[in-house]
This record gives C-alpha cells, sequence and structure tokens, in this order.
C-alpha cells in the first residue's frame, strides 16, 4: 500500500461519490441496508444499548454489597441481577463488540474490498441477534433468571424456577447471528483481498478479527447444541443432565466451557487487534515482530480449544484430567506473552504521542497484563481451588473482559471516530475520560483480588463484617467507572453536530481504510486498490514534522 | 449466458470468484453444523460407555426397518441432487428443475417415513418420562438423545427440502440463472444433511445387533 507522507486532506471531496452516510436518511434505508459500514454502527447502537443495561443492574448490586447485611434486595432479586449483568454483558455485548461493530465497518476497507462477501446474510445476522436479544428481555421481564450466567446444570435444568428457557432461546439464537458474521468474515478475509493484498501484508487487526471468526463458528454450535439440551430437559424431561436418571450433570460442565473458554478469546482476540494497530500508529513505528503476532494470534485461538477443563478443578474432574488442563492453560500464557512483550518493543524507542485511543490501549496493557497474570494463579490448581469461586475470580476475569475487552473497545471506537463519523471529538475531554476510565477500573476490582484471597465468595450479598471496607471501595469505583463509561456518549455525540471535519487520515496512520474520505463513500472504493507493500509503513525518523490533527 | 437473469453479485469482482467464495463460506459454515452435530455425538459416546448394555437394549428397540429404508432414501436423493449439480454446469434448465424437484421428493419420503417411525415409537412407550416402558433405566439416556438427534436431523432436513424447492422454483421462473453457485452451496448442504443421517443410522440402529 502507498504511503501516506501528507496528513492534508484533499482540498475537496470528489463529487462522484457520497459517503455512506449520505446514502439514504430515512429509517428504512438503515434498516434495509447491506452496507457492511451502516450494519456495523447498526450493532454499535444495539450493543451500548445493552451495555447499560447490564451495567444497571449491576450498580444496583453493587449498591446492595455496600451493606454486609443486604437491606436492599432479598436473595432472589440478588441472584436474579447478577444473573442479568452476566448474561447480557457476555452474550449482548462482549461477544458482539468488536467483531461485529468495527469487524464489520473496518475488514473490507483494510483489504481494499467492496463489502462483505454476503452482504444480506451480514444484514441477516444482525436481525437475528435482535430476535435473541428479545427473547432474553423477555427473560428480564418477565421476571429474571437466578442460575448465572453459566447456567450450570441440574440446578438449571430441574430446580431454578426463573425463566431458563426464554434466557437459553436468547443465547442460542445469539450464537447464530454469531456464526453467520463468523463465517461471511472468514470468507472475506480468504476471498476478497485486494491484489497484492497477500496474506502476510493485512493488518493485525484483520488477522485477530480472523481468527476470532475462527473461534465463533468452532466454539459456538457446541454451546448451542448445550443449550437445546438444556431446553429439552426442563420441557419435556430428558434426562440428558439428569443424576437420578443416570445423566451426568458434569458433562454439561465440559460441553458448556468448550465453548466458553474458546469464548474468551472471541473477547480478547479482537481487543489484541486494536491494540496493535492504535500502538503502532501512535509511536510511529512497525509492530514489532509482526510475523510472530500473527502466529501468536493463531496459537492462542488454537491452544484456547483445549483449556476448558481449568474451569473444572473443583467439579470432580479426574486429577490426571486437571493436570492436564493446568499444563495446556499455562501454555496459552506463552503467546499471550509474545504479544505483550512485542507490543512494549513497539513501543521502545518510538515517538510517542498520547492521543486518547493511545492512552485507552495504554489502560488496556497495564490491565490484561494484570489480567493474564492473575490467570496462571487460577491455573494452578493448588490456588484454584483456594480461590474457586471467590472475589479473586471476579477480579481476574474482569481485568481480562472489561480492563481489557472494554478498554480496547474504546479505544477502538476514539481512534476510528473520525473515519467512522467524518468528525473529530474534543480530545482533552476523550483523554480526561481514558484517565478516568483506568482509575475507576482499578478501584473498583483491585480490592476484589483482596477480599477474593481472604474468602469472600462470589454470588454472596451478605458477608462477614470484614469484607465491608473493601465492597465499599469498589462500589465507589463502580460508580466512577460508571461515569467514566457515559462521557463518551457526551462528547461523541457533540462532535456529531460540532465537531470539526476530520480529514481522511486525521492520525497519519498507514492502512487501507485511511485511504478512503472519511465518511467512506458507499461502496468503499471507486477502484480497487492496489497494494504493493507491508502493513504499518512508518517512517519515525521522516516524521519529525508529523502533528495529528486529533487535537482541538 | 443463456438466460437473462445474471450470475455475478455484489461485491465479487468476478464469476469464477463468486463461485469460490460461496462454496468456501458454505464448506465454513459446514464446518460449524460438524461441531453443532458435534456436543450430541460427545454426549452419545460418553453415556453408551458408562451404559454399554441398556444402549444396545435401546438400540434393539428401535426399528431397522424403517431406519434402513431412510438411509436408502437419502442416498439416493444425494445421487439426484448431484445429478441437479452437473446439469446445472451443463446448463440444461429443465433437467436441473426435475432433478431438484425429485430430490425434495425424496426428502419429504423420509420425513413422512420417519413420521411413520415415531408414531410407532410413542405407541411403544419410548418417550422419556411417566409413560417410558423399557428397563433398565439408564435406556432413557438412548432415547433422550435419539429424540433429539433425529429431531434436529429432520429439522435440518426439512430446512434443506425448503431450501431445494425454493431454488427449483426460482430456476423455473428464470429468476436465477441455470449455472449459479446456489446451485452447488445448496447441494453441499444436503449432502452433509445425508452424511449425518448415515451416522446416526450406525449410532442408532446397529449398537448390539450382533448379539443375539
Ligand atoms: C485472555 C482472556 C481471558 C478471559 C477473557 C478470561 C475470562 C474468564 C472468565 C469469564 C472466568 C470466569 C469463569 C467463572 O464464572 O467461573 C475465568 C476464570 C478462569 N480463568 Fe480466565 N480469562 C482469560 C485468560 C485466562 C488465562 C490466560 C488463563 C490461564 C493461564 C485463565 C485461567 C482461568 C481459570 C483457571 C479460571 C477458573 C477459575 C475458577 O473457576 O476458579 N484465564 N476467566
Ligand atoms: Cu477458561
Amino acid at each position: 500500500m502507498s504511503q501516506i507522507a501528507a496528513v492534508e486532506p484533499p482540498p475537496e471531496e470528489s463529487p462522484t461519490c457520497t459517503s455512506y452516510l449520505d446514502a439514504g436518511h430515512t429509517l428504512v434505508s438503515w434498516l434495509t441496508t447491506t452496507d457492511h459500514k451502516r450494519i456495523g454502527i447498526l450493532y454499535a447502537i444495539a450493543i451500548t444499548l445493552f451495555f447499560f443495561i447490564a451495567g444497571f443492574a449491576i450498580g444496583l448490586a453493587r449498591l446492595e454489597l455496600m451493606s454486609p447485611r443486604g437491606m436492599l434486595l432479598t436473595d432472589e432479586g440478588y441472584n436474579r441481577l447478577f444473573t442479568l449483568h452476566g448474561i447480557v454483558m457476555v452474550w449482548f455485548f462482549l461477544v458482539p463488540s468488536i467483531p461485529a461493530t468495527f469487524g464489520n465497518f473496518l475488514i473490507p476497507l483494510m483489504i481494499g474490498a467492496r463489502d462483505v462477501a454476503f452482504p444480506r446474510l451480514n444484514l441477516l445476522s444482525w436481525y437475528i441477534y435482535l430476535i435473541g436479544a428479545g427473547f432474553t428481555c423477555y427473560a428480564i421481564v418477565a421476571g429474571g433468571v437466578d442460575t448465572g450466567w453459566t447456567f450450570y446444570t441440574p440446578f438449571s435444568s430441574l430446580y431454578a424456577n426463573g425463566n431458563v428457557v426464554a434466557a437459553a432461546a436468547g443465547v442460542f439464537v445469539a450464537g447464530f447471528s454469531s456464526i453467520a458474521t463468523g463465517v461471511n468474515l472468514i470468507t472475506t478475509t480468504h476471498m476478497l483481498r485486494a491484489p497484492g493484498m497477500g496474506w502476510f501484508r493485512l493488518p493485525l487487526f484483520v488477522w485477530a478479527i480472523y481468527a476470532t471468526s475462527l473461534v465463533m463458528v468452532l466454539a459456538t454450535p457446541v454451546l448451542a447444541m448445550t443449550l437445546l439440551l438444556i431446553v429439552a430437559e426442563r420441557l419435556f424431561h430428558l434426562p440428558v443432565f439428569n443424576p437420578h436418571e443416570g445423566g451426568d450433570p458434569i458433562l454439561f460442565q465440559h460441553l458448556f466451557w468448550f465453548y466458553s473458554h474458546p469464548a474468551v478469546y472471541i473477547m480478547v482476540l479482537p481487543a489484541m487487534g486494536v491494540i496493535s494497530e492504535v500502538f503502532s500508529c501512535f509511536a510511529r513505528r512497525r509492530v514489532f515482530g509482526y510475523v510472530m503476532m500473527i502466529y501468536a494470534l493463531l496459537g492462542i485461538a488454537i491452544i484456547g480449544f483445549f483449556v476448558w477443563g481449568h474451569h473444572m478443578f473443583v467439579a470432580g474432574q479426574s486429577q490426571y484430567a486437571s493436570l492436564v488442563f493446568s499444563f495446556l492453560s499455562f501454555m496459552v500464557a506463552v503467546p499471550s506473552a509474545i504479544k505483550v512483550f512485542n507490543w512494549t518493543a513497539t513501543l521502545y524507542r518510538g515517538s510517542i504521542s498520547f492521543e486518547a485511543p493511545m492512552i485507552y490501549a495504554m489502560g488496556f496493557l497495564g490491565l490484561f497484563t494484570i489480567g493474564g497474570l492473575t490467570g496462571l494463579f487460577v491455573a494452578s490448581i493448588p490456588i484454584d481451588v483456594h480461590v474457586t469461586d471467590t472475589y479473586f475470580v471476579v477480579a481476574h476475569f474482569h481485568f481480562i473482559m472489561v480492563g481489557g475487552t472494554v478498554s480496547a473497545f474504546f479505544a477502538a471506537l476514539h481512534f476510528w471516530w473520525p473515519k467512522i463519523t467524518g468528525k473529530l471529538y474534543s480530545e482533552a475531554w476523550a483523554r480526561f475520560a481514558a484517565i478516568i476510565m483506568f482509575l475507576g477500573f482499578n478501584t473498583t476490582f483491585l480490592p476484589q483480588f483482596i477480599m477474593g484471597y481472604g474468602g469472600m465468595p462470589r454470588r454472596y450479598h451478605v458477608y462477614p463484617q470484614e469484607f465491608q471496607v473493601y465492597h465499599v471501595i469498589s462500589s465507589m469505583g463502580a460508580l466512577v467507572l460508571f461515569a467514566a463509561y457515559t462521557l463518551p456518549l457526551v462528547y461523541l455525540g457533540w462532535s456529531l453536530f460540532y465537531g470539526k471535519r476530520a480529514g481522511p487520515n486525521p492520525w497519519g496512520a498507514t492502512g487501507l481504510e485511511w485511504q478512503t474520505p472519511s465518511p467512506p463513500p458507499e461502496h468503499n472504493f471507486d477502484e480497487i486498490p492496489r497494494v504493493d507493500a507491508p502493513p504499518y509503513n512508518y517512517h519515525p525518523e521522516k516524521e519529525e514534522a508529523f502533528e495529528p490533527q486529533g487535537r482541538s | 449466458m443463456i438466460d437473462g437473469a445474471t450470475v455475478l453479485r455484489f461485491p465479487w469482482p468476478s464469476v469464477e470468484r463468486q463461485r469460490l467464495g460461496v462454496a468456501f463460506g458454505m464448506w465454513t459454515f459446514l464446518a460449524s453444523e460438524i461441531l453443532f452435530f458435534g456436543g450430541l455425538f460427545l454426549s452419545y459416546a460418553v453415556y453408551r460407555s458408562l451404559y454399554p448394555q441398556a444402549f444396545a437394549v435401546a438400540s434393539h428397540a428401535t426399528s431397522m426397518f424403517y431406519g434402513t429404508i431412510n438411509t436408502a432414501l437419502l442416498l439416493t436423493s444425494s445421487f439426484v441432487m448431484t445429478l441437479a449439480l452437473h446439469a446445472s454446469k451443463k446448463r440444461a434448465r429443465a433437467l436441473v428443475v426435475s432433478c431438484l424437484l425429485l430430490t425434495a421428493a425424496f426428502g419429504l419420503a423420509f420425513l413422512a417415513v420417519k413420521g411413520l417411525e415415531y408414531a410407532e415409537d410413542i405407541d411403544k412407550g419410548l418417550i422419556p418420562g411417566p409413560g417410558f416402558t423399557l428397563e433398565p433405566d439408564t435406556t432413557r439416556l438412548f432415547f433422550a438423545l435419539y429424540w433429539v438427534m433425529t429431531g434436529i436431523h429432520a429439522i435440518h432436513l426439512a430446512i434443506g427440502v425448503a431450501l431445494v424447492v425454493y431454488l427449483g422454483a426460482a430456476l423455473l421462473s428464470e429468476r436465477m440463472a441455470t449455472e449459479s453457485p446456489a446451485v452447488e452451496a445448496t447441494s453441499l448442504y444436503w449432502h452433509f444433511v445425508d452424511s449425518i443421517w448415515l451416522v446416526l443410522y450406525a449410532l442408532i440402529y446397529l449398537p448390539g445387533r450382533h448379539a443375539p
């Protein structure tokens, strides 16, 4: 791809191409669009809604946890709240978050394609997602579910008295949406790359979404089948997981975690892709060890399929199985560490500028590292036996999923916002929000490691007095975090109306998506571009004059 | 091109590329489908290894007769489907349409036979639950999986029939080009559903048959 040295916007947008935003202004034009960019935005709107629904649920729960006696909610009510939080956050926010929004928007642009391989399937998968969400909303409105997001049997299949069937149906249906997206993006990446765009010239974000899509396509169906079996057991009394009838509840856990551990990579691999793009842009350097980064992504995706048993150390699986799963879990740490070290090396001696996306990305680096290292703790059998089902685990996976994935989501949002909307946002506010988010996050979740290690179990809302101080700090942190998540709504929304126009390439980044106007034209490229150089062709030595236009 | 309908769709650069891409996408989807059934096959393997006798007893209670007829029906349907694909490459529209409709007919015949078999199963009290008649208790596990596996297979087949009929109708009304990649995609799906049935046949009807 030709190097973008000049950062100047072209004097006049070429009049031949309308931007995808101007291609139609009616609601119908949006709801029937097959443009991958618009579908990305449809997803963004939907998941933002769910993010805040799930956030409010846990806000209530954290309020309840301020007092050790639990005065606000009943036991039942508390169970239903954290279940709602978990189900919605995992399946309706985290899983579709980066792949379905930025993946959809950017993959065709980044590889030089006019759209994804199957545009109508793409729209269909958004509607499938909404149908799934509809079922889940019904389950919530009808009184909620109390099984936790993991639906463990035999509780979920025999005893739970919430709307398990509706909730499971929602997740089941949403799964098909993620399979469809996966199939679409895999085919797009294989088949629609522009001439010259070889596999080892793809931006790492494309690689990350590709690896994620593989996991989606291969893991999601197993979850779907498992949920179907629960529903069969509840509705028709088929005894698959019922121990009284010879069924095996542990089998459920094997099937569930066979999906759900890889699912954490569905959440975190795209984040890794985002971080590579942002770091190399704001350090003005080629990603260190580009090829190694690709193998690391694939390594994580593949080994991720063989570690599910680390969720079952105390569930009654054979100790030999536990040993193997423990060992394999440590193996995942290797490619993960490669990524962290390579990012660090990318930053080393780079000419770094701290624009908002960069601050979010830096936050990711720190939080993901803590989350990953504590992953090694819980992958060690003796430590896991001690901390299983305590707040230690809660803190661990929040560092990965929230500190990691959500930080990266915000990094992506700020990095590509000018491309998507054609507008610049207030850099000062954005930096402020990024810093508040980092602080709020740590205030919320660091105390949870301590109390978890001290024995505070998860999923309880009455607890011994001694944990109160940690809970109070954590709840205060959650309040700050909530503010930090709402701020972008305000200043990004503001930028839509009053923001300065962004040129095609406000950060002076490389990549095909930055060679199109902002916002991009309806069919991406008038003429399919030719690619003749490796990605990340930054030249810091020649770049003294670099002054991102993002500042305002 | 012989007929009016265009083959090339947005955003593909060429018909060749599109043909490859559609087939590739279908294979990717089928990989996903294999894992969908994989969850069931795994459960089956676990329980069969835990309760081998019960599974042999339960398998004897199934109807070999219906199962075998159905296997024959599906294998024939796959053969006809392949003819349709060949005819589509030769652009023999009438032949494609008739092969597709024949394929759908075999599929429907399968579903009808399966319905008869289900009726007989219900008669014999083979639904896990209060009226279940078979001993020992763990044969219920076999039948739980039996109903889920064959049920899901039947749903897949019904979708297949709908696709094939839709395709035939689109070709007949000349809304679709004879050599459209959709024919290959549909045939891949059809063969997949048939292959799953072959596995189910072996899992459901055959265990313990060699024993007296
Ligand atoms: C990379 C992204 C990761 C994400 C998104 C993630 C997410 C999660 C989640 C959601 C749970 C909670 C399961 C539950 O509710 O019981 C969890 C637990 C666990 N994680 Fe991670 N994790 C990640 C990385 C790792 C790594 C690298 C390891 C090991 C080296 C690891 C080891 C574990 C273990 C062993 C548990 C089970 C703890 C227990 O049940 O006691 N995780 N993780
Ligand atoms: Cu795991």
